[in-house]
């Protein structure tokens, strides 16, 4: 058993596995280049702001790191669903759900004595956990797609934030703004001095490492990484795959929600409508680009923060940071197309075993 | 009595207004994921077609070139889904996702100077006699051409599907593309063309959207439509009259959304928009657990798996 499941990940080494990443995002980036000439745009300029910038400057390093914090927890939240082959696409709304239970937690309760923050971050947690559970729980029940109700609830949790910062939680010291209030000191997680970096990275590489740690280290890891790829072999085995894929949508809910606690705790200091970036969606690519591996997500989730920062930095030049979407969307093809590529090379070497091209060629 | 009849005219005008796109792009969507082949990436070709309807739009003046110059940029975006799905084998979720997020960036990027724009819209024609009939004529036969097209094309494909022999090599590719393959149906030609279909009527789908239901761009204006358009293909259990209940509920419940805010509802505007999101996942619980009652679940059962002649042996 425990050789069927190996196979798949053999027939790739990390170097060639790198490579191929790397190769492909290089081509994506010189597409965006002739893109960016073909409509008439400065494309050197554009590109100076997008990847020089953000790593050639102090300012811009620290805030490609800010910016890396919330991508490193939702890309382990999509990469753990995605192990399963659980689509998680939700990330942004379980992202926001976390927000608003760190909002609250932060504003609306009553002083326990004890730093916020801390609280805050569970709160979150719990909350994008429950987001993430309903699709989990009607997925392993009914069968409904998990893609499609994930998706709607990224709408619906987007509206409800904007409902409460025009609405009940406008803040009374904002001008008008539609936005809550400062929150209280104790709700900030500690920043390193004269830079918006805070204690998040931590938590994120701590995530990652845990979240390693129980995929590769436990039983229970491994009996979902064997549900993720043999599902019918899973079941063979005896393994419970509806409640676990029920935990791991939970577990992917968790880290999302926590993104958007630690995002509030630690940047913005209060709920803003509509303050995300569309993180949970770049997650996608995060998690993909990292072979859905724990490990490998805070590099790339580091590579997205630079195309981030970058992409607020066009904005200051009149540049749409749309090119930020363009530039994810051809990355994430071109990676499609070497993979397949590299498959159809493996299809023809290996040929004897039908187990072992099933899972070359399904990869 | 008499308004409330007229009300529910106009709901039910409104409703099909509002249904229309999404109709447009199950309509592509099912007969793609007939032949087995799931586009996550409408929500993306939607707004390309949507953006490229009024630019075509307010660079010639017509309308009706527009829509034919969206509907071709919806057709290459599908093709170019074909090309990794059905060509490279890659993930249909993954090829999916990428085309809407480059989708969505195209159109940012190139809309970004017609925000604010006017260009020439699709007015509504009022069928002749038809139209004057008190209620019905309003409810039903004033609208513009694409919403008549539109529920004309459901027996159509219908048909196609059920009683023309390239639509037995659709379902057939769909169910069974091995069996299909060994018949002498050319597997990848068929998937290549329904991906092309689908991205042709996403695109039509959109322009309908910024050339006749708002006349205007905005930035991410399909706003999940796309998405929506994917729950109704599952709710209508892959059956194009089923569709069209399903888009013109999703088209109602917006429309009565968008009139209790007018109408001043004590429900903040926000959480009243979310009603159509939270509709779609009660119909789609509900199609479910009726799939589970009658044990039919109608899934074309090679969905989203790639087809290997090498892998036949």
């Amino acid at each position: 058993m425990r050789r069927l499941i190996f196979h798949r990940r053999h027939g790739r080494s990390a170097l060639h596995d790198s490579l191929t990443i790397a190769g492909s995002i290089g081509v994506a980036l010189l597409a965006g280049y002739l893109f960016l000439e073909a409509s008439g745009i400065d494309a050197a300029g554009a590109y100076r702001a997008l990847l020089v910038d953000p790593l050639g400057t102090s300012y811009g390093f620290f805030e490609t790191l800010v910016k890396a914090i919330p991508l490193i927890l939702t890309g382990l939240a999509v990469a753990v669903a995605f192990r399963m082959r659980l689509w998680n696409i939700g990330a942004e709304g379980q992202l926001y759900a976390g927000a608003l239970a760190a909002t609250y937690v932060a504003l609306f309760t009553p002083d326990f004595g004890l730093p916020r923050a801390p609280l805050m971050l569970v709160a979150a947690c719990a909350a994008g956990a429950v987001w993430a559970a309903v699709p989990g729980v009607l997925r392993a029940t009914l069968g409904v797609s998990e893609i499609l109700v994930t998706l709607m609830g990224n709408y619906v949790a987007i509206l409800v934030a904007d409902h409460l910062c025009y609405g009940p939680w406008k803040g009374k010291t904002t001008f008008g703004f539609p936005m809550s209030d400062r929150f209280p000191d104790d709700a900030a997680l500690p920043a390193f001095a004269g830079t918006r970096l805070h204690v998040g990275l931590f938590v994120g590489v701590l995530c990652s490492l845990a979240l390693w740690a129980l995929l590769w280290r436990t039983k229970w890891g491994f009996q979902v990484r064997v549900a993720g790829s043999n599902v019918r072999a899973a079941e063979y085995a005896g393994y419970r795959v509806k409640r676990d894929a029920v935990v791991v949508m939970i577990l992917s809910g968790t880290l999302a929600g926590m993104a958007g606690g630690v995002e509030l705790s630690g940047v913005l200091h209060r709920l803003q409508p509509r303050f995300s970036p569309g993180y949970g969606y770049t997650a996608i690519l995060v998690a993909w680009l990292a072979r859905l591996h724990p490990l490998a997500v805070p590099l790339v989730a580091f590579l997205f923060g630079v195309l981030l920062t970058g992409g607020e930095q066009l904005q200051v030049m009149g540049i749409s940071s749309s090119l930020v979407d363009v530039l994810q969307g051809l990355i994430l093809l071109s990676v499609l197309a070497a993979d397949a590529a590299a498959n159809w090379r493996m299809a023809w070497v290996v040929h004897q075993g039908s187990a072992l091209s099933e899972g070359v060629v399904h990869d | 009595m008499i308004d409330l009849m007229g009300m529910g005219a106009g709901l039910v005008a409104a409703g099909m207004q509002g249904g229309t796109a999404v109709l447009l792009a199950a309509l592509g969507e099912l007969v793609l994921e007939r032949s087995g082949v799931l586009n996550l990436g409408i929500e993306g070709i939607m707004l390309v077609g949507a953006l490229t309807g009024f630019a075509a739009s307010h660079a010639t003046g017509n309308p009706a070139l527009a829509l034919g110059a969206a509907a071709c940029a919806g057709m290459l975006m599908g093709l170019l889904h074909g090309v990794f799905t059905v060509m490279l084998g890659a993930s249909q979720v993954v090829a999916g996702l990428a085309l809407m997020i480059l989708g969505t960036g195209i159109s940012g990027f190139f809309g970004q100077c017609f925000i604010g724009q006017t260009a020439p819209g699709i007015a509504p024609v009022a069928v002749p006699l038809l139209a004057d009939i008190p209620l019905v004529g309003p409810a039903l036969f004033r609208h513009d051409p694409l919403v008549y097209a539109a529920v004309l094309l459901v027996p159509v494909i219908r048909y196609f599907l059920m009683r023309t022999t390239w639509g037995l090599a659709v379902r057939a590719v769909g169910e069974n593309p091995e069996a299909a393959d060994v018949q002498g149906v050319p597997v990848i030609r068929v998937r290549m063309l329904a991906t092309a279909f689908a991205g042709f009527m996403a695109g039509l789908a959109g322009a309908h959207l910024s050339l006749a239901y708002n006349r205007m761009w905005i930035e991410r204006m399909v706003a999940g439509r796309g998405w929506i358009a994917l729950a109704v293909v599952i709710f209508s259990l892959w059956r194009p009259g089923r569709a069209l209940i399903g888009a013109y509920l999703f088209g109602v419940v917006g429309a009565a959304s968008f009139r209790m805010q007018a109408l001043g509802s004590r429900v903040s505007a926000p959480l009243l928009q979310t009603l159509p999101y939270v509709t779609t996942i009660v119909a789609l619980v509900l199609i479910a657990w009726r799939a589970r009652l009658h044990r039919d679940a109608d899934t074309p059962a090679a969905l989203t798996i790639p087809f290997r002649r090498e892998e036949r042996s």
